[in-house]
């Protein structure tokens, strides 16, 4: 039990340590506080790198939400003032995201941002449309010059990226107006694409025409012969409260406007994703250089990342973990003692395990926004199930002679709980706790996708630049504290189950006679 | 109305445990037909039939462990109501077949889980304790034991400390000896007799055992189906048979211990 107690005090203490971090950065009331965010791919990861140096420039206190996963996710977090600014495109806005205001010219989609309480710069000066990229080879080998020309080859097999795949501006309308017939098509990572296409696994993906894979996997980008695609200008979505609230950091973003050409854009992506420099230096660098601006890159070890990480890892396991065992075990009770809302509630509790995970965390957006509230809450309700169904197993399996010998000596019902029940049930209990924790843990490397950081941030980080190494910084210490935890709850286990459960109950054959 | 039961209540103050016209279904089958029993103080009453008889069923409503669909049950001159049955229960003590015990408490907080409940005295509690382990003659060294660590026979002993130790006026035992083979089982029945009579309590037992029931019981009380057959000492039961039913029941028992005992000859 001693041991128990220090556990809870070292849990505590990381929870601590998380506090002042908060308090600090919200604690000042003299510099703006600006967030700002990207999307998960690497280009969206280096313009939100350079919206956050800017702001710093500009005096403000800047962080930036990373790779958080997918347009609706930043596009609510704008709406809802988690973020401040992000880079977003032109074509996404008004053929995605207000698709049914079916807007038109550029000052259509200006009042229909205004209408929302949001702002855009003048477009920083790259389309970064999608093409269809097919390997130069098989390009040349096939005769593919056109999209059109996709239409003869209906065998071809096709892996798109997730978003595409479900965009109104994507596969669905390009195989509307094109009429292709390839029936294999399917949806996947868009960096996870590429590996694809090199494997030989996939012959035609999507491709972002500043993407730096393109030279570098020697693709063919198909001419868009019926213009399908719209324009995808880059600019800077912001918040129209951000002008009044730090106007001298929109100044700065504005400055941002036709500096960055295709081929520059090109060549950032190339930096980050061939050479292997941080999204961070190649902003600063590319700053320093086109506004002479003396910005740093934000250099942080891999110690103090490992350790961020860790902390927010842990808080997001330890809160959701706690506050699901401290809802499960009285609804578990609740259950075993009530045969309807029983029923009820292990129902309610197996639909929200059905949810998959990562719907799950963007359902919790509108409600909580993003960041680590949100995944708090996702996590929790995904650990309820298995302690739930626990400690309703693990009282409805006591036998009945026990049950029933406890009434008779005249136990009133939390008596009976507390000192028969509970304790006979107790290895159940800790066996659903520690699934929960497993499961928890694992996926709380989700959280990344909504802002919440953890183990997540590197295995996202990794995927996106193809870097194994990465991906291991995240998934060796997440598997390493998923098993930490069923130890420190097979430890628990030890103290907490009563001795006459421990051994194994072959004595009483080899016991004396009466 | 109020003076019909006022009157009744005299003239049963020589009955601790009264039931009358207490009914229990399960779902579609009937588990005891409208039934009436009467037990005095100091005796032992003995529900003996075949399994599914009503027995069982008939013992756990008079511990309440089971609601009756109609009739009263009257204990110690009051009803056994779900509101009353938790105060009612310290008054009687109640032993299963398998013992019942807490696998995960030893002998000692087993026996005393009750009285440390309601704050009895430490002192009291040892001495109680020690008592009882004399009483149904269990070693000392046991009180630490887990319930797995004990055999049947031992089982059956602790369970027994455990229904005696708030000393009860009413002693309820549902097949007490059924699991424990048959040696252990001959001797705890002359213990069990021993200490029934040395106590004086008002016993309520449940078998399926004839032998068993003719040797404890004064009263005898035959079911079938749910129904009482008939009531009386085995000597009763034996020389006049309310139907056919008891002739065959008896001396199906009887009749592999004749033939035994023929053989012997």
């Amino acid at each position: 039990m001693k041991l128990t107690g220090r556990i809870i005090a070292a849990v505590l203490t990381v929870l601590c340590a998380v506090s002042p971090v908060r308090a600090a950065a919200g604690g000042e009331a003299a510099p703006a506080q600006v967030t700002v965010g990207s999307k998960v791919f690497t280009e969206s990861v280096i313009l939100g790198e350079m919206l956050q140096l800017l702001a710093s420039e500009a005096g403000a206190q800047a962080t930036h939400q990373r790779q958080l996963g997918g347009t609706r996710v930043l596009w609510n977090a704008l709406l809802g003032g988690d973020i401040d600014a992000y880079p977003e495109y032109t074509g996404t806005l008004t053929q995605e995201i207000l698709v049914d205001e079916k807007l038109r010219t550029q000052a259509q989609l200006e009042q229909a941002l205004a209408d929302r309480g949001l702002r855009m710069t003048a477009p920083l000066g790259f389309n970064n449309t999608y093409a269809m990229g097919v390997k130069e080879t098989l390009a040349r080998r096939l005769g593919l010059r056109t999209i059109s020309d996709l239409k003869k080859h209906p065998d071809l097999v096709m892996g798109f990226g997730n978003e595409f795949m479900d965009r109104a501006d994507g596969w669905p309308g390009l195989q509307t107006r094109y009429h292709l017939p390839q029936t294999n098509v399917r949806g996947l990572d868009h960096d996870l694409a590429y590996r694809g296409i090199a494997s030989g696994t996939l012959d035609v993906t999507d491709i972002y025409t500043t993407d730096a894979e393109i030279a570098y996997y020697k693709l063919r980008a198909l001419e868009d012969d019926l213009h399908y695609f719209p324009v995808y200008n880059a600019v800077i979505l912001y918040r129209a409260d951000l002008a009044q609230r730090a106007p001298e950091v929109v100044a700065m973003y504005k400055r941002l406007a036709g500096l960055i050409d295709a081929p520059t854009m090109s060549r950032l992506n190339a930096q980050v994703k061939l050479d292997g420099r941080s999204e961070s230096a190649v902003a600063a660098g590319f700053l320093r250089r086109s506004l002479h601006l003396d910005v740093d890159e934000q250099v942080t070890s891999p110690w103090q990342r490992f350790w961020q990480h860790t902390v927010e890892h842990l808080v997001l396991v330890g809160i959701s973990l706690s506050a699901a065992i401290l809802l499960a075990i009285p609804l578990g009770i609740l259950a075993a003692r009530r045969q309807r809302i029983g029923q009820l509630v292990l129902g309610v509790a197996g639909i929200i395990q059905t949810i998959p995970s990562l719907a799950l965390f963007v359902f919790m957006i509108p409600l909580l926004g993003i960041g680590g509230p949100p995944a708090i809450v996702a996590l929790f309700l995904y650990s309820l199930l298995p302690i739930v169904r626990n400690t309703y197993a693990g009282l409805k399996d006591i036998p009945p002679a026990i049950v029933e010998s406890a009434q008779a000596l005249g136990l009133p019902r939390g008596a009976r709980l507390r000192i028969v029940e509970l304790p006979l049930a107790t290895r159940a209990i800790l066996a659903g706790i520690k699934t929960s924790a497993v499961i928890n843990v694992g996926t709380a490397t989700l959280g990344a996708l909504i802002g919440a950081g953890g183990y997540g941030q590197p295995i996202l980080t990794g995927i996106r630049l193809d870097n194994t190494a990465l991906i291991l910084q995240g998934a060796v210490p997440a598997a390493v504290l998923a098993l930490l935890v069923q130890g420190i709850f097979e430890l628990i286990e030890r103290g907490l189950l009563p001795k006459g459960l421990r051994g194994q109950p072959g004595r009483a054959a080899s016991a004396s006679p009466p | 109305m109020a003076r019909l039961e006022d009157h009744r209540e005299i003239q049963h103050t020589s009955r601790m445990l009264v039931l009358s016209q207490v009914s229990k279904r399960y779902g579609g089958t009937e588990a005891l037909t409208a039934t009436d029993i009467q037990v005095s103080n100091g005796e032992t009453l003995v529900l003996i039939g075949p399994s599914g008889c009503g027995k069982s069923t008939l013992l756990r409503l008079i511990a309440g462990l089971v609601q009756p669909d109609s009739g009263t049950i009257t204990f110690e001159g009051s009803a056994v109501t779900p509101a009353s049955i938790l105060l009612a229960r310290r008054r009687m003590g109640y032993v299963i077949q398998e013992g019942g015990l807490f696998p995960h408490l030893n002998v000692r907080e087993n026996v005393t889980v009750m009285a440390r409940y309601l704050r009895r005295d430490a002192a009291w509690i040892d001495g109680r304790l020690a008592e009882l382990a004399q009483l149904v003659r269990l070693p000392q060294e046991l009180m630490t034991r887990f319930p797995a660590e004990l055999s049947g026979g031992q089982r059956q002993r602790v369970s027994l400390m455990r229904a005696l130790m708030l000393d009860p006026d009413l002693l309820l035992l549902d097949e007490p000896l059924g699991a424990l083979d048959p040696m252990i089982r001959y001797q705890l029945q002359q213990e069990l007799k021993t200490i029934f009579a040395e106590l004086g309590k008002t016993v309520v037992l449940v078998t399926h055992d004839i032998a068993e029931a003719a040797f404890f019981g004064q009263t005898l009380v035959l079911m079938r189906d749910g129904r009482i057959v008939q009531t009386g000492s085995f000597r009763d039961l034996a020389r006049n048979p309310a139907e056919a039913f008891v002739e065959e029941f008896i001396s199906a028992q009887r009749e592999p211990m004749a033939q035994l005992a023929a053989a012997l000859g």
